[in-house]
């Protein structure tokens, strides 16, 4: 009989070239996609080095990082992104890499565009210069941002030198309560375990909550993994990931496709597998969420008060919460409800699908915009755009005084003109809280897209539990 | 890349828990398509004002920090980003070596493609490097990779762990590129096996 596994450890298992030592292997990389920001160096070392990209065809570009967000038929203004851009471009055609480019309507971030062109497959490795391609794990692929160097070497020799993780297990029991989303359970879990609590561990998310969710809850689940330091996060396939995976541009097709599901269906944590650790959560007990600090383990409850450094014993620690108040401008021991936002960000690898927007757009319709907010949509593609519009989303959120721009990372990394002034305060659905994120000295207060929506209607930071009933 | 056998050099104290690579090198300086001249936007945001002068406050401006070869930091250093700017500016800076007690795992792979050496201590260790640290121009520390060591001003020795390949690797200067373009063999033969294993991969 053999040992029952973890998926974490059949996918290891299935890609492992050749061990290195008890724990080091180097790893076969079936999948890299690219963008702009995180691979001029690497196309240099190739160069340096005179070697060729392995197999072209597993790779694929998409610019995503710095690009507007408007006025697309422009030439890019900024002159840095501007070259950055073109430097892509005449890297992926030198070495045959497919690209997809900016006007395309398949145009998108990274962890949206690879899933919804079926680029992502369970049961495959993939990497990518981000720290967000934890995202893909939603599809039981084993999934992890690496850095230049490492994207040099997935293009030259198609494997990388990896160390073993540990393994995580987060079993979410229950239901989620109306108002709650898979973004809550996120940040509801980096609260619970810290900002690096998972770090060292590949974490598979499972129980009943899990497994009733969408494909878009599973990526944004999955998504926010790394704010807890896992480079790796999953879920297993089952029903619904080959039901949103089938027909998909790049997914295999006929006999393949049956063949490809039989295997996928044996991917699953066997009965009896141990997890290294085990985290428990009970869905029924998350409320919607809210960040108050400059890190995302600064989660609340969206009816709670902001901590009180004084509170925290830890010398290190309190120093960090006192800086992250002064630079938050909040006061301690005070409700989060009601702070006044400035504007208003609905976007982003981990909230910009279609699901997010008809979940903003649900909040949205008949309402208007607070004259004192600035809110703005960002599609995470040209397709979820396109659907968007399709459903009459875009009229929903424009009529109401949003600014419905073109697909880009935008205001979550803020490397174009999407980003705020020193002392704005935002809320946001994108992923990280850091100083100066969204741009030097701007506030930033992660939540799901629906909290998003209060926030822009009400012009505060809202429990959209309370905006319902209104 | 370098080698890094043994390092002697001033440290500086960074006593702040949760560093991310945004506070490292802000996203400003990503949108270049070289690897080196980062040093301008190492710790940018708290090293230069608004204006563009330097925060005499900050360490790195302290005229004893000002050639740091060492950083010791606070827990979980280089959490966030995957950007590796993040150790070419601390490269470019001049600083090859980041004592913490623990690392995010990403920074530190990418430090190893780099030839800098992220040392993983014990949180009684790293108060007493903190302290070492802000001995202003006489917090010079030496780190010696052979026997795995940190010697403070004082004479005292710390004793710290790290994976044998990657000591290896960084030892002799290797780049992962070199190493894995040599096991091309075992790469093609994977690549049959895969074919024929799962061949819509």
């Amino acid at each position: 009989m053999t040992k029952p596994r973890t998926l974490y450890e059949k996918l290891w298992d299935s890609h492992v070239v050749r061990y290195l030592t008890d724990d080091t292997a180097l790893l076969y990389v079936d999948r890299h996609l690219l963008h702009e920001v995180s691979t001029p160096q690497s196309f240099v070392a190739l160069d340096k080095r005179g070697c060729g990209v392995h197999r072209p065809l597993a790779n694929l570009a998409v610019p995503d990082h710095a690009i507007p967000t408007r006025h697309r038929d422009r030439p890019i203004a900024d002159p840095q992104a501007r070259a950055q851009m073109a430097k892509l471009v005449e890297n992926v055609e030198r070495y045959g890499i497919p690209f997809i480019p900016l006007n395309d309507i398949r145009q998108g971030i990274v962890h949206v565009m690879g899933p919804e062109q079926g680029f992502t497959l369970p049961g495959m490795t993939l990497a990518c210069g981000d720290s967000h391609t934890s995202t893909h794990g939603a599809f039981g692929t084993l999934a992890f941002g690496v850095g230049a160097s490492e994207c040099g070497i997935v293009m030259a020799a198609q494997a990388l030198v990896q160390r073993k993780s540990r393994t995580m297990a987060v079993r979410i029991e229950g239901t989620l309560s109306a108002g709650v989303s898979a973004k809550d359970v996120a940040l509801a879990f980096i609260g619970k375990v810290g900002v690096n609590g998972a770090a060292g561990h590949a974490i598979e998310y499972l129980g009943p909550a899990v497994s009733g969710f969408s494909m878009e809850a599973r990526m944004t689940l999955c998504n926010m993994a790394i704010e807890a330091g896992a480079r790796v996060a999953l879920v297993a396939p089952d029903d619904t990931t080959f039901n949103w995976l089938k027909g998909r541009p790049m997914a295999p097709e006929g006999d393949l496709w049956d063949q490809a599901v039989s295997y996928w269906r044996s991917l699953p944590t066997d009965e009896g597998a141990v997890f290294d650790r085990e985290v428990l959560l009970n869905a029924d007990e998350i409320a919607p969420h809210v960040t108050w600090g400059t890190s995302p383990e600064d989660t609340i409850a969206i009816d709670q008060m902001v901590p009180d450094p004084e509170m925290i014993e830890d010398e290190q620690k309190r120093a960090r919460l006192k800086r992250a108040l002064t630079y938050m401008g909040l006061t301690a021991s005070t409700p989060i409800a009601g702070t006044p936002v400035d504007m208003v960000f609905i976007g982003s690898c981990t909230n910009g699908r279609l699901v997010d927007l008809e979940a903003a757009a649900e909040i949205v319709k008949g309402r208007k915009v607070s004259p004192n907010v600035q809110a703005l949509v960002v599609p995470g593609s040209g397709l979820v755009k396109q659907a968007a519009e399709e459903k009459g989303l875009d009229r929903i959120f424009i009529d109401a005084g949003f600014e419905w721009r073109e697909a880009g990372c935008s205001m979550c990394v803020a490397m174009n003109e999407d980003r705020l002034k020193p002392g704005q305060r935002c809320a946001s659905t994108s992923n990280r809280n850091f100083e100066g994120r969204q741009g030097r000295g701007g506030r930033t207060h992660l939540l799901s897209p629906a909290m998003a929506a209060a926030a822009a209607i009400t012009g505060t930071l809202t429990d959209i539990r309370k905006l319902e009933a209104m | 890349m370098d080698k890094f056998t043994k390092l002697t050099g001033v440290a500086a104290p960074l006593p702040i828990v949760n560093v991310d690579t945004d506070m490292i090198i802000p996203k400003d300086y990503l949108k270049t398509i070289q690897r080196t001249g980062l040093k301008k936007g190492l710790f940018a945001e708290m090293r230069f004002n608004e204006d563009g002068s330097e925060n005499p406050d900050f360490v790195l401006n302290k005229p004893a920090y000002r050639n740091a070869q060492i950083l010791v930091a606070g827990d979980n250093f280089g959490c966030g980003s995957s950007r590796e700017h993040a150790p070419w500016a601390l490269l470019d800076f001049g600083i090859r070596c980041v004592i913490s007690t623990s690392f995010a795992d990403i920074f530190y792979n990418n430090c190893f493609k780099n030839g800098i050496l992220p040392i993983t201590v014990s949180p009684e260790n790293l108060e007493k490097l903190l302290d070492d640290a802000s001995r202003g121009s006489n917090s010079t520390l030496t780190i010696d990779l052979e026997t795995k060591t940190i010697s403070g001003p004082d004479g005292g020795t710390i004793t710290f762990d790290l994976d044998d390949f990657k000591r290896y690797c960084l030892l002799n200067g290797l780049d992962d590129i070199g190493l894995t373009l040599e096991k091309a063999s075992s790469i093609s033969a994977f690549e049959q096996q895969n074919a024929a294993a799962r061949p819509w991969a």
